[in-house]
C-alpha cells in the first residue's frame, strides 16, 4: 500500500499547507483585478500570523485569534491602499516598505512569545464515519481543520462574484480601463481600497491559520517567504478564483512531493518551479491576442488619475 | 391667426456660453432640434461642437446659457443626470472595456435595484429585445475584443437604448468605419428616429450631412452659423458657412521661385494604432523653397503621415525618397541625421523631456554629434554655448539654460523645439500644428520662422487645422481626407469654399463642375 | 483629496535640490520619531538608545569597521539600482543577481584552476559577468516582449536562491558539512584581503567607491547616461528622439545586475570565505539597498552617503541587540518606517503645504 499511502499523506498535506497559500491568493486575485499590486502580502501575514497567536493565546479561543488575525492584515492592507491610491505613491516601494515594517514588527513584538505552544488551538473536525471511508476517507477527512474548508468553499463564492455579479464587473473594468470606469459613475478609488482590503484581510486570515492550526506556535518569519510565491502563484492562476486554487494546492502537493522526491530528485529545483512557471506564464500571455483572453489587467500598478487634478 | 400648436423642442440650448483659458469655445450658442429628426452639427475642429455635446452631456457646465428639454427647463450637472434625462453619449472613443463581455459592458455602472447581482437572463432578454427592435444584432456574451469597430460602436448604443435614452448624440461616429459598416449605421439611425428617437451627429464629412440629417447647423469658431433644413440646401452652402469669408493676408510672404524636387512620395500606405487604414495611397512631392501646406480636419491621416516621414511608424506600403533615401526604409535616428527636422504636434508630451534642462532639449537628436560628444563624454561647454546662441537668435526666455524646459511658457517651449529642429539647416521640415495653443506673437513668430526657412533653401511640410494659416503660408496646399488626397491646389486658384468641400470629402474634379 | 479650509495645497512649480534636501531629512527625522515609540515600549529611552547606536556604529573603530562592512554591499547594490531606476526599471532583484554573482566567484574560486595572481580578479570578472546575465533575463522579456520588471526580477531571486540551495547540498558539498550546509573554504589565493583586525574587505569597497564616481559620469555626463535619462524622463521624446528604449533597457540592466554580482563576490570571498545558505549571504541586501537607492535619489554619488548611513543603521542593530537586549528586527521596522516616510513624503516634493490662519 505504498503509493496509497503515498497518495493520502500528500493530498491531505496539500490540502492543510495550501489552504493559507489559497485564501492568500484569494486576496491578491482581487487587489490586482482592482490593478493595484500588493507585495506587502508577507508583512500581512506574518502580522496576521503574530496577532492570531497572541489573541488566541489569551482569550483562549482560537477563532477570535483568526478574526483579530483577519482584522490586523486589513488595517495593514489599508496603510498600503492609502500609499498608493491616494498618495499615489510607487506600489513596489509601498508594498516593500509594509513586508519590512511587518516582518520586522513581529519579530520585536513576538519575542517573548516564540516556543510556546498554543494550548488550544483550532480542532480538527471530527466527520465521524466519513473517516473511514478507503482512501478518500484519511485524505479529506481527517485532521483538517474549519478553515481549510472555508477556504475551499470561498473559492466559488469569489469566482461568482468575480464574473457574474455587478460588484465583480466593476472591479474588472477599473483594473483594466479605469479611465472607462470612471466616465461610467464607478468610483474607482473606492473599488480599489476595497479589493485592498480584501487583499489585507485573506492575507491576515491565512497568517493566523498558520499559527492557530497550522502549527500552533510562534516562531519568527514562520511564514517563510510564502507571500511571495503568492505574488507567483496569482500570476500563475490568470488572476482566475478556481486556477488560484488549482495552483494552491498544486504547489503545497509539490512542495511535499520535494521532499519525498529527494532520492531522485533535487528539491530546490521543484519548490523554485512556481516562480519559474510564473515567469513563463507571463510569455505565454505576453502574445498579443492572449493577452486580451488571459492576462494581466492592464491597470495593474499604474495609480489613476482622472485628467487634471 | 391661427395658433402655431408645434411639439415643443426635444433640445433647446439657448444662448451657451463656455469658456477656457485664452479661448472662447462656444460663443451664445442657440441650438434647436426636434424630436425624431437627426440633426447634424457640422464644423471643422475646434468649431465648438464637441464642447456643446459635452455640456448637454454632463461633462461640462456652460458659463452662461439655458438648457430646456422638451420644453422644461433643466440643469444637467453630470453624465448620470443627463442619463437621468434619457440623454445618450455615443463617443468618438468608445467607452467600452475590452476584456469584457458585451453585456457586462452595457451593465456597468448600473445599479439595478436587484443587489449585486446581476439577473443574467433578464438582462441578455432587454438587449436581445433592444437588439431586435433597432436592428443592431450583436452577441450579448461575446468578448468586446473580439468585436469588429462597427460592432463596437453597435454596443455603444445598446448602452445608451438601454439605459432608456431617447436622446442620442453621436461624435464623429464614422471616422472609424468601413464604408458597409457606414450604410448599417445610417440604416440604424434611421430605424431609431422612426421609433420616436432623437439624434444629434457631430461630423465634418459634408457627404454624410447630405445623405442623413434632416437639418443641419453649422458652428465656425465658437458661434452657431446658420441652420438649415437639408434638403433646401448644397455641398457648397454648407462648405462657406463652415470655413467663413476670405482673410486678409496677414504674413508678409515673398514670392519665392521653387527649387529642385527634395521629397517624393509615392502611394503611400500605413495603419492608425488601431490597426486601420490611416494613408490609403498617398502621391505627392515637394520642393526645396516651398511651403507644401496639409489642410483637413485632424483625424484624417496627417498624424500618421508626419509620423512615416520622421521614421515614429512604419509604411504599410509605398515610398518616400528624400534625396535616393527612402525614408519608409529608415530608422527615426537616421531620417534626423539626414536634415529631416520634425516639430511634432504634442510638443510637451513628445518633443522635450520637461524635466530636463533648456540646454539638454536642445541638444536631444544632436548630441551624438562631435560637436557635443567626444569619445562618448558630452562636451558641457559647447552645449551651453550653442544654448546661449540659440535661446538668444530664436528669443527664448527664461533665467538661463539650466531651467528646466518644461517650467517656460507654451511659447518658449515652441520657440525652443524650433530652435533644436531649424538650427542644422535642415533640407525638410515637417511642422505638425505649429502654432496651436500659442498667443498672437509667438505664431507670428513660428510662421516668420518657417518662411525664413523656406527662403533659406527648406522644402516644408505644414500640416495645420487653422485653414487660414495654411492659406496665408503655403506655396501650396494639398488637402486630405480619409488618409487620400482630394486636390493639391494654390491658394490663388482655389477659394475657400473649394477647399472646405475637399476637406468635407469631394475631390478636385468633382469641386469644379 | 479634499483638504480643511486651513491647509493650503499648491503645486510646486519645480524642485530645488534643498527641498529635495530638507524633506529626506524630515522624512528621516520622522522615522526617528516613530521608532521612538517602540524604544519607549521596551522600557528604553529613546535618546539613550539612538546616543548608543551612533556611538556603537560609528564612535567605536570596531563599530566603525561594522558599518562600513555593511556599506560595502549596500553601495554596490545602490548604485547599481540607481542606474536602473533613472532608466524607470523597477529591478527588485539585485538580491538574486547578487546570489548569481556570487555562485559565478565561487565557481572560479574552487573550480578553475589558474595561477593564483589571476584568481581574485577572475572572480571579480565571473561575478560582475553573472550577475550582469542573470538581470538581462529581466531585460529581454521587458525589452522584447514588455513583461512587468517588478514581477520578473522578484521571481529569479527565488530561483537564484534556489540554485545556491541546491548546489550546496548537491553538486558543489563541501566536505566540513557541519549541520549547515555550504562548500569547501575558498582557498588563500581566492579570499579578498581585509583591513587587518576587521571584516573589511577593501578592494571591494575601492570598487564600490570607483562604481559611484563612475556611475555618476556616466549617467550625467556621457552618450548613454543622456539616453539613458531621456528615456526614464519621457519615453515619448525618447522614441520622437531615435533612442532605442531597448537598448537602454539591456544596457542599465546589465551595469545593474553586474554591480550587484560584484556585491555577491565581496560578501562570498571577502566575508564568508565559502557559499553558503541564501539568506545567510545575501542578508537583504538586496532589498535594502531599494531603500539606499531610493534616498539618494538615484544619484550615484549621494549612494555613497546613503549606503553608509543604511550600514550604520544595521550595525545599530547589532549594538542594540547586545548592548540594550532589543531585537535587531528593530532595524527592519526602522527600515520600513523610512520607506513610509519617504513616500508619504514625495507629496510633499509635488505640492507645497502652507497654514492659512486668516480667512481671505
Amino acid at each position: 500500500m505504498e503509493w496509497q499511502n503515498w497518495a493520502i499523506s500528500t493530498v491531505s498535506f496539500m490540502l492543510s499547507y495550501g489552504t493559507p497559500l489559497l485564501l492568500a491568493t484569494l486576496g491578491e486575485i482581487y487587489a490586482e483585478r482592482a490593478g493595484v499590486l500588493n507585495l506587502g502580502i508577507e508583512g500581512m501575514m506574518i502580522m496576521g500570523a503574530y496577532t492570531g497567536f497572541v489573541t488566541a493565546y489569551v482569550t483562549h479561543s482560537p477563532w477570535t485569534g483568526l478574526a483579530v488575525a483577519a482584522a490586523v492584515g486589513c488595517a495593514f492592507s489599508l496603510i498600503h491602499a492609502f500609499a498608493s491610491i491616494t498618495l499615489r505613491a510607487n506600489q513596489v516601494v509601498s508594498g516593500l516598505a509594509l513586508t519590512l515594517f511587518g516582518l520586522g514588527l513581529s519579530g520585536v513584538l513576538g519575542r517573548s512569545w516564540g516556543g510556546r505552544p498554543l494550548p488550544n488551538a483550532l480542532q480538527s473536525i471530527n466527520f465521524g464515519a466519513l473517516a473511514d471511508i478507503p482512501i478518500l476517507g484519511p485524505m479529506l477527512f481527517e485532521g483538517h481543520v474549519a478553515v481549510e474548508y472555508i477556504a475551499i468553499l470561498l473559492v466559488p463564492i469569489m469566482w461568482f462574484i468575480l464574473f457574474k455579479t455587478r460588484v465583480g464587473i466593476a472591479i474588472r473594468s477599473v483594473g483594466e480601463d479605469p479611465a472607462t470606469a470612471d466616465s461610467l459613475g464607478i468610483s474607482v478609488k473606492k473599488v480599489r481600497y476595497l479589493c485592498v482590503a480584501i487583499g489585507g484581510l485573506l492575507a491576515g486570515a491565512a497568517g493566523g491559520y498558520l499559527s492557530v492550526a497550522y502549527r500552533p506556535a510562534w516562531t519568527e518569519g514562520m511564514t517563510g517567504g510564502m507571500g511571495w510565491i503568492v505574488i507567483a502563484l496569482t500570476i500563475f492562476a490568470f488572476w482566475n478564483p478556481v486556477m488560484g486554487m488549482l495552483g494552491s494546492y498544486l504547489f503545497a502537493a509539490l512542495y511535499h512531493l520535494s521532499f519525498r522526491l529527494q532520492p531522485w530528485v533535487s528539491p530546490e529545483i521543484l519548490q523554485s518551479l512556481p516562480y519559474l512557471f510564473a515567469i513563463l506564464v507571463l510569455v505565454f500571455i505576453a502574445q498579443g491576442s492572449l493577452r486580451k483572453r488571459m492576462g494581466s489587467p492592464a491597470a495593474l500598478t499604474l495609480p489613476y488619475t482622472r485628467g487634471e487634478e | 391667426m391661427t395658433a402655431k400648436t408645434s411639439p415643443p423642442l426635444a433640445i433647446h440650448l439657448k444662448g451657451i456660453v463656455k469658456r477656457f483659458p485664452g479661448v472662447i469655445a462656444n460663443d451664445g450658442v442657440d441650438l434647436m432640434v426636434r424630436r425624431g429628426e437627426i440633426h447634424c452639427l457640422l464644423g471643422e475642429n475646434g468649431a465648438g461642437k464637441t464642447t456643446l455635446m459635452r455640456i448637454l452631456y454632463g461633462l461640462y457646465q456652460p458659463d452662461e446659457g439655458d438648457i430646456a428639454l422638451h420644453g422644461k427647463s433643466v440643469q444637467i450637472t453630470s453624465p448620470k443626470a443627463a442619463l437621468a434625462h434619457r440623454i445618450g453619449m455615443v463617443h468618438q472613443h468608445f467607452h467600452l472595456v475590452s476584456t469584457l463581455s458585451v453585456e457586462e459592458n452595457i451593465v456597468l455602472g448600473l445599479s439595478e435595484g436587484t443587489g449585486p447581482f446581476l439577473r443574467f437572463k433578464k438582462t441578455r432578454q432587454k438587449i436581445r429585445q433592444l437588439a431586435e427592435e433597432y436592428g443592431l444584432q450583436v452577441d450579448p456574451g461575446a468578448k468586446v475584443w473580439q468585436l469588429s469597430v462597427g460592432q463596437q460602436q453597435r454596443v455603444e448604443i445598446l448602452k445608451a437604448l438601454y439605459r432608456d435614452a431617447d436622446i442620442l448624440i453621436m461624435d464623429e461616429p464614422t471616422s472609424v468605419l468601413t464604408p458597409q459598416e457606414v450604410k448599417a449605421l445610417f440604416g440604424t439611425l434611421h430605424t431609431l428616429v422612426e421609433a420616436g428617437l432623437t439624434v444629434i451627429f457631430i461630423t465634418h464629412k459634408l457627404n454624410e450631412v447630405m445623405e442623413i440629417s434632416h437639418r443641419v447647423t453649422v458652428l465656425r469658431k465658437g458661434k452657431a452659423v446658420a441652420t438649415v433644413n437639408t434638403g433646401e440646401t448644397s455641398k457648397g452652402e454648407l462648405a462657406r458657412l463652415m470655413v467663413g469669408r476670405e482673410v486678409v493676408f496677414r504674413v508678409e510672404k515673398k514670392p519665392v521661385q521653387r527649387g529642385e524636387k527634395i521629397l517624393e512620395v509615392v502611394d503611400l500606405h500605413a495603419q492608425n494604432d488601431r490597426s486601420l487604414p490611416a494613408l490609403r495611397g498617398m502621391t505627392f512631392d515637394l520642393y526645396a523653397r516651398e511651403i507644401l501646406g496639409v489642410a483637413g480636419v485632424s483625424g484624417n491621416g496627417q498624424h500618421e503621415l508626419s509620423e512615416v516621414l520622421t521614421g515614429l511608424r512604419k509604411a504599410t506600403k509605398g515610398r518616400a525618397v528624400l534625396e535616393a533615401h527612402d525614408l519608409t526604409e529608415c530608422s527615426a535616428r537616421t531620417i534626423a541625421d539626414l536634415g529631416v527636422a520634425h516639430v511634432p504636434t504634442e510638443r510637451i508630451r513628445v518633443g522635450i523631456v520637461p524635466s530636463m534642462s533648456i540646454r539638454e532639449n536642445l541638444i536631444l537628436k544632436s548630441y551624438r554629434s562631435s560637436e557635443f560628444c567626444k569619445w562618448s563624454i558630452l562636451n558641457e561647454k559647447a552645449a551651453h554655448q550653442n544654448a546661449c546662441n540659440l535661446m538668444e537668435e530664436y528669443e527664448i526666455s527664461a533665467p538661463h539654460d539650466g531651467t528646466a524646459a518644461g517650467n517656460l511658457s507654451g511659447g518658449n517651449i515652441q520657440r525652443l523645439v524650433l530652435a533644436r529642429e531649424l538650427s542644422g539647416s535642415p533640407r525638410f521640415v515637417v511642422a505638425a500644428h505649429p502654432t496651436y495653443g500659442l498667443d498672437v506673437g509667438a505664431t507670428e513668430q513660428v510662421r516668420k520662422v518657417l518662411l525664413e526657412q523656406r527662403g533659406r533653401g527648406a522644402g516644408i511640410l505644414l500640416i495645420s487645422e487653422d485653414l487660414d494659416e495654411i492659406r496665408q503660408l503655403s506655396d501650396r496646399i494639398l488637402v486630405i481626407y480619409e488618409g487620400q488626397i482630394m486636390g493639391i491646389v494654390t491658394p490663388k486658384d482655389a477659394s475657400l469654399e473649394e477647399i472646405g468641400l475637399m476637406m468635407a470629402g469631394s475631390r478636385r474634379q468633382e469641386v469644379e463642375q | 483629496m479634499r483638504a480643511p479650509s486651513w491647509i493650503h495645497i499648491e503645486r510646486r512649480p519645480s524642485r530645488s535640490a534643498w527641498t529635495v534636501f530638507y524633506v529626506s531629512l524630515l522624512a528621516i527625522a520622522g522615522a526617528l520619531v516613530a521608532a521612538s515609540i517602540f524604544f519607549k515600549a521596551y522600557g528604553v529611552s529613546p535618546l539613550h538608545a539612538y546616543r548608543l547606536i551612533i556611538t556603537g556604529a560609528l564612535g567605536s573603530s570596531i563599530g566603525l569597521a561594522e558599518t562600513v562592512r555593511r556599506t560595502i554591499p549596500l553601495l554596490l547594490i545602490g548604485v547599481g539600482l540607481t542606474v536602473a531606476f533613472r532608466a524607470v526599471f523597477w529591478n527588485i532583484g539585485a538580491e538574486g543577481q547578487l546570489l548569481v554573482g556570487a555562485i559565478a566567484a565561487t565557481g572560479v574560486a574552487l573550480f578553475v584552476p589558474m595561477p593564483d595572481a589571476l584568481r581574485l580578479p577572475a572572480m571579480f570578472l565571473a561575478g560582475f559577468a553573472g550577475g550582469a546575465a542573470w538581470a538581462l533575463i529581466p531585460a529581454l522579456l521587458k525589452a522584447q516582449l514588455g513583461i512587468n520588471d517588478v514581477i520578473s526580477t522578484l521571481m529569479l531571486n527565488y530561483v537564484a536562491a534556489f540554485i545556491v540551495q541546491w548546489l550546496i547540498l548537491g553538486p558543489w558539498k563541501g566536505p566540513t558539512a557541519r549541520g549547515f550546509a555550504y562548500t569547501d573554504k575558498f582557498p588563500a589565493s581566492a579570499l579578498i584581503p581585509r583591513i587587518p583586525g576587521t571584516t573589511i574587505h577593501w578592494p571591494t569597497l575601492i570598487l564600490g567607491v570607483l562604481a559611484a564616481v563612475l556611475a555618476y559620469v556616466w549617467v550625467m555626463r556621457t552618450r548613454q547616461g543622456f539616453e539613458i535619462r531621456v528615456v526614464g524622463e519621457n519615453p515619448n521624446a525618447a522614441h520622437y528622439a531615435g533612442i532605442s528604449q531597448s537598448k537602454v533597457i539591456i544596457m542599465v540592466m546589465l551595469v545593474s545586475g553586474g554591480l550587484a554580482g560584484l556585491a555577491g563576490v565581496g560578501e562570498v570571498a571577502g566575508i564568508q570565505h565559502k557559499l553558503l545558505d541564501a539568506g545567510k549571504l545575501s542578508l537583504g541586501y538586496g532589498y535594502t539597498a531599494i531603500i539606499v537607492a531610493w534616498l539618494a535619489r538615484r544619484n550615484p554619488l549621494a549612494v555613497l552617503i546613503t549606503s553608509f548611513l543604511f550600514g550604520a543603521i544595521m550595525a545599530g542593530g547589532d549594538v542594540i541587540k547586545v548592548s540594550l537586549g532589543l531585537p535587531f528586527q528593530l532595524v527592519n521596522v526602522f527600515n520600513g518606517l523610512i520607506l513610509f516616510f519617504l513616500i508619504g513624503s514625495e507629496i510633499l516634493m509635488k505640492y507645497k503645504v502652507s497654514f492659512a490662519w486668516r480667512k481671505r
